[in-house]
């Protein structure tokens, strides 16, 4: 018995502890977030690097992924002859999870990737440790201008995200298979209700902070040079990937489980 | 000895079953230039990191100007290191920044200055420790190792902190530069006024800048005494280190092994 039980309970312990030190993190890497000095120089370059920086990776996944799901969408509805309800369910179905959802995988790619990355050389070359000693706190210095621009910006990618896909939606509706423009688009906004919107920004905000909240965590405590960095940035994208997808849920079942 | 500026008592530290400093006793008196000798991996590095607050001792008091530092936090342990400079021994420059930022960094940061005024102080430094101004918009990737020290430095005494930690000054730089930094460190302890703790493999180097040294073995200071005194001391290991024999009362875990 006790040879089975030692490695669980170590596992366990491991675990606790692993999950105690990102509690830790996240509460001072927040409080840091709303006490001054913060760094707005390095927020705004921050927004830059997720956003603008995005745009291409994130426009063209949001255009592609909802030209398939109006195509796909044809052939399912047509079976029923229920094709005029495209236009709607492109619609709220790209606000309320596709937008988020994909937007926020892809910048976890790129972004959580990344910024593990970059903390994380930091941390195994002393630079951390220098910036201690120069009076600065890493977490307001490094952290919290990530954190901050996470939030903000990926709901603004977003927004651009959803028009580019209801704008590939309406593409593929009017020149494949033949909808006529102006039904379709005033179905589109008749359908669209403000708690779609508002449910698909939330979410973004959501998103942005656990990405970046998983890049510094991993970040920050990556050790033992080179191969450290690496898994740290493996660590960042997948938790933070996994993240989404039950976040999505959670908040899925909080806007709308009646 | 005038009072110390650093009074290190019982320090202990270990990771895991890697016992490194085991019950380490220091005093560094103020303006004082001390040199801490020791092998490879004798914990050295780890010695400086304990009293700048970058890693906690399991054990031991380390007092700045009086105070016990150990397991402060928050805005006193931030008062105590406004007074530290600290070279590390990989420089840990920002690649992110270039050099006169880098030495700018604890001017804008730490002491408010503005860009302008901060960058002029950040040449000057830049110069002296032979860093010429038409270099100073590159980044760390783009100069070699040695240079890297230098701008190390450069960044250390900027904010002109009242103690100073240099982890191996002078490694990797050529004969002329070393000297050139030997002088700078000697400046800033003699003239400058400021207490010096720093560490180094280069004997030479050693015995220009230091007023005391001390030779760590097994986690304790084993001899610390004036630098005039070293090559009298009697000492056995003393002797072996500065004339770096494997044969003697220190043992090198390698030919053991081998032998
Ligand atoms: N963060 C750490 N985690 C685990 N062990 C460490 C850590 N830092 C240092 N050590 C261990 O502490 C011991 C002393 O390391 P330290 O870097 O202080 O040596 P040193 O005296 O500075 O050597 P050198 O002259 O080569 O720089 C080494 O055995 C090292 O393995
Ligand atoms: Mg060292």
């Amino acid at each position: 018995m006790v040879p089975i039980l030692t490695p669980l309970g170590r596992t366990f312990l491991v675990f606790l502890e692993a999950a105690g030190r990102l509690v830790i993190f996240t509460v001072s890497a927040l409080s840091h977030c709303f006490r001054p000095p913060l760094y707005p120089r390095l927020i705004l370059r921050q927004m830059v690097e997720i956003g603008y920086y995005s745009l291409p990776v994130v426009g063209l996944t949001a255009l592609f992924s909802r030209m398939v799901l109006a195509l796909q969408s044809y052939t399912g509805f047509g079976r029923f002859s229920a094709e005029s309800a495209i236009p709607q369910v492109v619609v709220v179905s790209i606000t309320r999870e596709l937008g988020p959802v994909l937007a926020g995988l892809m910048v976890a790619g790129r972004i959580g990737a990344a910024m593990a990355a970059e903390i994380g050389t930091m941390r195994v070359t002393e630079q951390i440790d220098a910036l201690t000693t120069l009076a600065t706190n890493p977490f307001k210095y490094l952290v919290a201008p990530r954190l901050i621009a996470g939030v903000i910006t990926l709901p603004l990618l977003v927004v651009v995200a959803d028009i580019i896909g209801v704008f590939g939606g309406y593409l593929v509706s009017i020149y494949k298979l033949g909808f006529n423009a102006s039904t379709y688009i005033t179905n589109t906004i008749d359908v669209l209700e403000t708690q779609d919107v508002v449910s698909g920004l939330v979410k973004a905000a959501v998103f942005g902070f656990l990405i970046t909240l998983m890049g510094c965590y991993n970040g920050y405590h990556s050790k033992g040079g080179a191969q450290g960095v690496g898994t740290a940035t493996t660590n960042a994208v997948v938790s933070a990937s996994i993240l989404i997808l039950s976040f999505n849920y959670l908040i899925t079942e909080l806007f709308f489980a009646r | 000895m005038s009072k110390p500026k650093i009074r290190i008592r019982g320090l202990r530290k270990a990771f895991g079953n890697n016992l490194v400093l085991d019950g380490l006793d220091l005093d560094v008196a103020e303006g004082h230039s001390q040199v801490v000798i020791g092998a490879s991996g004798s914990g050295k590095s780890v010695l400086l990191k304990c009293i700048l607050g970058l890693l906690r001792p399991d054990e031991g008091t380390i007092e700045i100007d009086g105070r016990d530092v150990v397991g402060l936090g928050g805005r006193a342990l931030d008062e105590v290191r406004a007074k530290f400079g600290m070279l590390f021994q990989s420089a840990a420059l920002f690649d992110s920044l270039n050099l006169w930022e880098n030495v700018a960094f604890g001017l804008v940061q730490g002491k408010g200055l503005s860009r302008r005024k901060a960058r002029e102080i950040a040449m000057e430094r830049l110069a002296e420790v032979g860093i010429g101004e038409e270099l100073s918009t590159l980044y760390p990737a783009e100069i070699s190792g040695g240079m890297r020290k230098q701008v190390g430095l450069a960044r250390a005494i900027a904010t002109e902190p009242e103690i100073l930690f240099f982890d191996e000054p002078t490694t990797g730089l050529d004969p002329i530069m070393g000297d050139l930094i030997d002088k700078l460190i000697r400046k800033c302890t003699r003239e400058l006024g400021a207490t010096g703790l720093s560490i180094t493999h280069d004997m030479a180097s050693a015995r220009r800048i230091s007023d005391r040294m001390a030779l760590i073995y097994r986690g304790k200071v084993i001899w610390n005494g004036p630098t005039a005194e070293m090559d009298t001391s009697g000492n056995a290991f003393v002797e072996q280190f500065i004339e770096g024999r494997t044969e003697g009362p220190i043992e090198v875990d390698f030919l053991q092994e081998h032998a």
